[in-house]
């Protein structure tokens, strides 16, 4: 592949991209009124998509260090905000966010807050500046402005900490969707999702990846925006659902309020499938206190700015202006798929629980509701059950339970669409879970090949070794990951914040003081660093073990604790040791502008 | 002063303004989410409720490339941007 040519033509190319995925789903729909049977147009679309995905791993294969470890730094800016944003939107935000929302309401919503705030961090205070450093991986920052191997590898604990909490969860989610879709066990389809993401990264490392990534972006947003429309049109509640809600979200606190909230005994909880839930909080009332809001919001933003996987996609852009823009573009590229999410969720719960609409289940008559095709797929398939707690032989809110992955997943069904939309939203689901886990696995693998082998162990290895030891890296580590992920320890959603807890309280600070604080020194980053995740990681552990915490943070937000001791450990340590020499002030002073040669090119 | 300390003391200018900005859509007005809640906002939705489906994410986005284009003109100004043939 030619890369300036391959540059020039990228709008071209995926665009001709676009419009074969788009034709694809057309056959797809005509072959379904043919009688095409809904396993095999879920095989379809699992197997076409990973297999173009592939193709392109194949085609990205590169032998040069600078592709393989920052894509060439030729990526423009708009595809790496497509690159970005799939890199960014993980299984979870795809399959589990509307459910949280749909559940949860107002108090899970600090999410979407806290996951596009994060960006404004990014921008502002890191990307250009570490653009400019000219590193191929985060800890190749900290260890070349704080100095010393101590330092580098403290930043490679904290990062592989974040970073592999954070794949075992998208691991899982490609196994969930590849089990589903493949009709396989999942022990099986956790090692199918590992083959297909490790066919994406392996040959052409951070270069594949990119190129797969805006290809995974092109179909999770097809196939999260396409069903939140047709749903919302065939409804009735509007043509462009984000403008036109207002109605249906006013309509569902009025049913809320109809139909009360009744509180299930435990021993009729007891009977309900584990991992299902039913709806217990209002729809669009605040129902959090500001500082549960606050803090779960603040914890997901600072963790945003403190994750490698991330930070490392500004390194492939051609500029330090371009890394700017492209923050920008890569949050507007999230957006269209977070504002949707609350869309999805508002549509999914009226249509189920509103007894005026033909769908709504609430008040029908148990025996009514056990009958109905989707009930019994999606009971099957453990993730939908009714039970009559108080015997009067109709369905209360209180006795529909509904597991949090089927608001995506079951509502085109519930709604009535075509089968072709399920099979698409299975293939949608399946990219934004492997384009994550391709992102922090090289993340991981990177920071070990490059930073541990090449600048600690053996820093004369030739380009080829370092490259060899760098994939196989990657193998070990997606191995390591899938059998985790096998075991099933935490939900996808509950390790996915923890990652973004631990990658605060550890590189938070480090990072953001690296640029903004001439008089950060070694010692002081080290402290920041080993002191925050340790704190971190005590906090977690004490309150999963019974303990009360303080200050109401929580698991879900104890990276705020974390990154608290590593700011005061990392300033008190910093002043107490010597200030750092001149050659490293004058670095850090050459980082603030954007011009000249990258600090890394100059040595 | 030197061109250099000049350039950074504006970029530590425009980083606190947008900064303020970030905390007023990120944390300062859910403070005030249950007084706001009682409003009808933007296209019908209640006022806190629309912040957090969209009002506050777009916000983001208007407020990095808004950032970026500034921060752009202070690096021009000072002769700091980067030419094409870097």
């Amino acid at each position: 592949m030619k890369q300036g040519n391959f540059i020039d033509n990228l709008p071209k190319i995926y665009g001709i991209y676009t419009g074969g995925f788009i034709g694809f789903i057309i056959i797809m729909a005509i072959a379904e009124q043919m009688g095409m049977t809904a396993k095999a147009i879920g095989i379809a679309f699992v197997a076409f998509t990973v297999f173009i995905y592939a193709l392109i791993g194949y085609l990205s294969r590169t032998a040069q260090a600078d592709a393989y470890y920052v894509a060439g730094r030729q990526v423009p800016t708009v595809f790496n905000g497509m690159a970005t944003a799939a890199d960014w939107m993980s299984g979870a935000s795809f399959v589990a966010m509307a459910g949280g929302i749909y559940f949860k309401g107002y108090g899970y919503m600090a999410l979407l807050v806290g996951w596009t705030g994060g960006y404004v961090l990014v921008a502002s205070l890191l990307a250009p500046y570490l653009r400019k450093f000219g590193c191929y991986t985060v800890p190749d920052f900290i260890g070349t402005r704080y100095g010393g191997n101590l330092a580098r590898f403290s930043a490679v604990v904290v990062l592989t900490v974040a970073s592999f909490t954070y794949v075992t969860a998208q691991i899982n989610a490609t196994g969930t969707i590849a089990s589903v879709a493949l009709d396989i066990p999942f022990q099986y389809a956790v090692y199918i999702g590992l083959i297909s993401i490790l066919l994406c990264s392996m040959l052409g490392g951070m270069r594949g990846v990119t190129w797969t990534q805006v290809a995974q972006y092109i179909v999770l947003i097809i196939a999260y925006l396409l069903p939140v429309f047709w749903i919302s049109n065939k409804m009735g509640a509007g043509f462009f659902p984000h403008f036109m809600l207002a109605d249906e979200v006013a309509r569902i606190g009025e049913l809320e309020s109809q139909f009360g909230f009744v509180k299930n005994s435990a021993a009729d909880l007891a009977t309900v499938p584990k991992g299902l839930a039913g709806i217990t909080k209002a729809h669009s009332a605040v129902n959090a206190t500001p500082w549960a809001f606050i803090s779960l919001a603040l914890a997901m933003m600072m963790g945003t700015a403190s994750l490698p996987h991330v930070m490392m996609r500004y390194f492939t852009t051609p500029s330090v202006k371009a890394a700017r823009k492209s923050v920008g573009w890569s949050l507007f590229f999230i957006f269209l798929l977070y504002s949707s999410a609350p869309m999805l969720a508002t549509l999914s719960k009226l249509s189920l629980i509103d007894p005026n609409l033909s769908t709504g289940i609430i008040g029908k008559s148990i025996a009514e509701v056990q009958a109905i095709d989707w009930y019994q797929n999606w009971n099957q398939a453990n993730l939908m059950f009714i039970s009559d707690f108080n015997g009067n032989g109709t369905v209360e809110l209180n006795e529909f339970f509904m597991g949090g992955k089927a608001v995506v997943l079951a509502t085109p069904e519930i709604a009535g669409l075509p089968y072709v939309i399920s099979g698409l939203v299975a293939a949608g689901g399946m990219a934004a879970a492997m384009s994550t886990a391709d992102g922090l696995i090289l993340a991981i693998a990177n920071a070990i090949s490059h930073d541990v082998y090449y600048k600690i162990i053996d820093p004369k290895a030739e380009t080829a070794k370092r490259l060899v030891v760098a994939r196989v890296l990657l193998v070990v580590i997606g191995f390591a990951g899938a059998t985790i992920a096998a075991m099933e320890i935490q939900g996808i959603l509950g390790s996915v914040i923890w990652a973004f807890d631990f990658a605060m309280s550890g590189l938070f600070f480090p990072l953001v003081l690296g640029v903004w604080w001439k008089r950060a020194n070694r010692q002081g980053a080290i402290a920041g660093m080993l002191g925050g995740l340790a704190a971190g990681t005590w906090y977690l552990v004490w309150v999963r073990t019974g303990g009360s915490g303080f200050l109401g943070i929580t698991q879900l937000t104890f990276g705020i604790f974390g990154s608290a001791v590593s700011l005061v450990a990392m300033v008190v340590v910093s002043l107490m040791t010597q200030e750092p020499d001149k050659a490293t002030q004058k670095m850090v002073d050459e980082v603030r502008v954007p011009s000249g040669k990258t600090i890394l090119g100059k040595q | 002063m030197s061109n250099q300390e000049k350039h950074w003391e504006k970029s530590r200018g425009l980083l606190m303004i947008t900064l303020a900005i970030w905390f007023i859509f990120s944390i300062g007005i859910f403070l005030f989410g249950a007084e706001m809640n009682e409003v009808t906002g933007p296209f019908g939705y209640p006022w806190t409720y629309w912040f957090t489906c969209q009002g506050s994410l777009g916000a983001f986005v208007i407020l990095i490339f808004w950032f970026a284009n500034r921060q752009e003109k202070i690096d021009e100004e000072f002769g700091f941007s980067e030419r094409e043939d870097e």
